[in-house]
């Protein structure tokens, strides 16, 4: 079994977002970053068939700065086998296109059963990678998994997909893509002796002139969307604090409050 | 011929609520365009929609009608409206951020490689006539202002609960297109083998009015019953925060926040939820927030409208009392 996971580092979820003074970037200075919550799901996913199946290689393909070094030895010192490392200043500032672009390049001349990424990276929150990257290697791609079983001959796939209301159960031939979400296993955290060997495994840096893409089609340039202008959030103000003696009373006057005054009820 | 264009998510003969709400916010974009606002109906059986469609606005429906598009499936539903669109180029396609309105919108802008805003919460057209979407990033930390590269369609998909629909007028007949797609069976590659059902009758957190979430402080699942009955009263729907989901108490379907779902209905009722970074990532856009909790310091009272500090298991049952008797009044 040959499993490729596409692993994004992205800032952590207690991470305090600004935008820079002239509103038309983020400003990440001081801010920690991770290997995106919904990959991790992913990592683990790749990790436990290739334990089922007893055989195989899970590869990491993640397309960052520098820093993603860290998110990717965090996956190889779970298990995963090796990694590659699009890492040039040309693949910055992409949507999820022109990054997808690039991905699939990479992963192309890869060999792969079965492909994973995260529903979507919590920093763009885009929920579009996973079937970009079908689109462009030409495999069918299933959104938002919470379940994964490989069949007895290892050539077809059952997955569950979380869908409003109900889960889908879907049947597919491999090679395909698949995204997982919460629900699909619980990652697991990289052991010592795992944070040891990781150090020797095999991490392929990837330039732009490795792919045999031009700058136009990648990163910034290649994207079809563009941030003009970001903003804060109004503020949420504090409301009122309902007042009564008893539990009773406040109940009577919350649900006054919210019929006569916020009338929502 | 361009047009404004709006994909028309439709569930069990139904269209989903989120499909009029785009066709209202877009009505404007296509007057300002001087373009004709039109809706895609795909499925197996769809025409019998059509005039739902045109009463909210639409002036044309395209039924796009084959056996083999029955059920929703990616490859399927990526077929027949990217040949569609390419057939009829229209200027601007918006979808409804749902499961499927993700899944087919990301597929279907690999396909025609062009951009795609995820999950927007405004829409607005430019002066040139492009696209300007509206945002949450960084689970809604901060907002983007969005713009699109010249290739069209310009897609989008927009929050459900966000925009308003316009009042139905029956009277505003659209003119129906009936199209009979290329769909092969090499271009479905998945099989559907089942679909388990788990909401019931009740509409999904994500269409919701009124939300009533228990997390940690209900103490174990034999006590939601209380916020199944206050949310029967208000016709609302119960949700859960992740302690109370990863506690086995509440289904993952339940979920509320960052790593569940993103909500906006008018009234969200948090009972025995502290209220962390993660939680208000997926309730913070609500347009009423009341807060039930016995510790005044708990974070989630910054961000409430109205809070009560007290024991929820002494509130919950005569608030639910309290909103019968409001309501039989
Ligand atoms: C990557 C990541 C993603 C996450 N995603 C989500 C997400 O999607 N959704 C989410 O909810 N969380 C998420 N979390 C978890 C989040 O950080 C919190 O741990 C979680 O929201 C806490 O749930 P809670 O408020 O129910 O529990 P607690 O924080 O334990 O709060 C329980 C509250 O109940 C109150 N209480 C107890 N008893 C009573 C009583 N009898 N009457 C009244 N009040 C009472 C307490 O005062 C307390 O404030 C995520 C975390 C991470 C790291
Ligand atoms: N820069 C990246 N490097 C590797 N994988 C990525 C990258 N960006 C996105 N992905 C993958 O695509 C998924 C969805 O991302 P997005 O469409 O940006 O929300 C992520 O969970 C990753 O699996």
């Amino acid at each position: 079994m040959e499993i490729i996971v596409c692993l994004k580092q992205v800032p952590d979820t207690e991470a305090e977002i600004r935008p820079t003074p002239d509103n038309t970037e983020i400003n990440y200075e001081g801010i920690k970053f991770v290997m995106n919550v919904y990959d991790e799901y992913a990592v683990e996913e790749a990790l436990q068939i290739k334990e089922r199946v007893g055989e195989g290689t899970v590869t990491i393909v993640t397309l960052g700065p520098e820093r993603a070094v860290e998110s990717i030895r965090t996956a190889l010192a779970m298990g995963a086998d090796k990694a590659v490392h699009l890492d040039d200043p040309a693949f910055g500032g992409g949507d999820a296109y022109s990054t997808a672009k690039a991905l699939a390049k990479a992963i192309e001349g890869m060999s792969y059963d079965i492909i994973f990424c995260g529903k979507q990276a919590i920093d763009d929150d885009l929920a579009q990678g996973g079937n970009i990257l079908g689109e462009f290697l030409n495999l069918p791609s299933i959104t938002g998994i919470v379940k994964f079983d490989l069949s007895e001959d290892k050539k077809k796939a059952t997955v569950q997909r979380q869908i409003e209301g109900g889960i889908e159960v879907l049947e597919v031939s491999l090679p395909a893509v698949f995204t997982a979400t919460k629900g699909l296993n619980e990652p697991r955290y990289p052991s010592l002796p795992g944070i040891m060997k990781a150090k020797k495994k095999e991490l392929k840096p990837i330039k732009l002139a490795d792919l045999g893409l031009s700058e136009e089609e990648v990163g910034k340039k290649g994207a079809q969307i563009q941030v003009l202008k970001f903003s804060l959030p109004p503020v949420r103000q504090a409301g009122t604090i309902v007042g009564g003696d008893t539990p009773e009373e406040k109940a009577e006057n919350l649900a006054k409050l919210l019929r006569e005054e916020a009338k929502v009820i | 011929m361009a047009g404004i264009w709006v994909y028309a998510e439709h569930r069990d003969g139904t269209i989903r609520k989120v499909t009029f709400e785009i066709l209202g916010e877009a009505k404007k974009l296509a007057e300002q365009k001087g373009e004709e606002l039109c809706a895609v109906l795909v499925g197996a059986d769809v025409e019998g929609m059509a005039s739902k469609l045109g009463a909210y606005g639409a002036e044309r429906v395209y039924c796009v009608e084959a056996e083999s598009l029955s059920g929703y499936t990616t490859g399927g539903f990526t077929k027949a409206l990217s040949d569609l669109v390419q057939q009829e180029k229209p200027s601007i396609l918006l979808l409804g951020a749902t499961a499927n309105g993700k899944d087919l919108s990301a597929r279907v802008a690999g396909r025609l490689k062009v951009g795609l805003a995820t999950d927007c919460t405004g829409i607005a057209v430019d002066d040139a006539g492009t696209l300007q979407a509206r945002r949450p990033m960084f689970a809604g930390k901060v907002y983007a202002e969005v713009s699109f590269s010249d290739v069209t369609p310009q897609m989008a998909s927009i929050r459900p609960n966000v925009l308003l629909a316009l009042e139905p007028d029956e009277t505003r007949k659209p003119e129906v297109i009936k199209i009979t797609p290329d769909v092969k069976p090499e271009d479905i590659r998945i099989a559907v083998k089942d679909i388990m059902k788990t909401g019931g009758e009740k509409p999904d957190l994500t269409e919701a009015e009124i939300i009533v979430s228990g997390g940690r402080g209900m103490k174990g699942p034999e006590n939601y019953h209380i916020l199944e009955e206050l949310a029967d009263v208000l016709s609302g729907v119960v949700g859960a925060s992740r302690a109370a989901v990863d506690a086995g108490w509440r289904p993952q379907s339940d979920q509320v926040g960052q790593s569940g779902k993103v909500v906006t209905p008018n009234l969200y009722i948090a009972a025995g939820i502290s209220g962390s970074i993660q939680h208000l990532a997926g309730m913070g856009t609500s347009k009423v927030i009341v807060a039930i909790n016995k510790d005044p310091e708990a974070p989630i009272f910054k961000k409430a409208d109205y809070g009560v500090v007290d024991d929820l298991f002494k509130v919950v049952p005569p608030l639910t009392e309290q909103v019968k008797k409001l309501k039989a009044e």
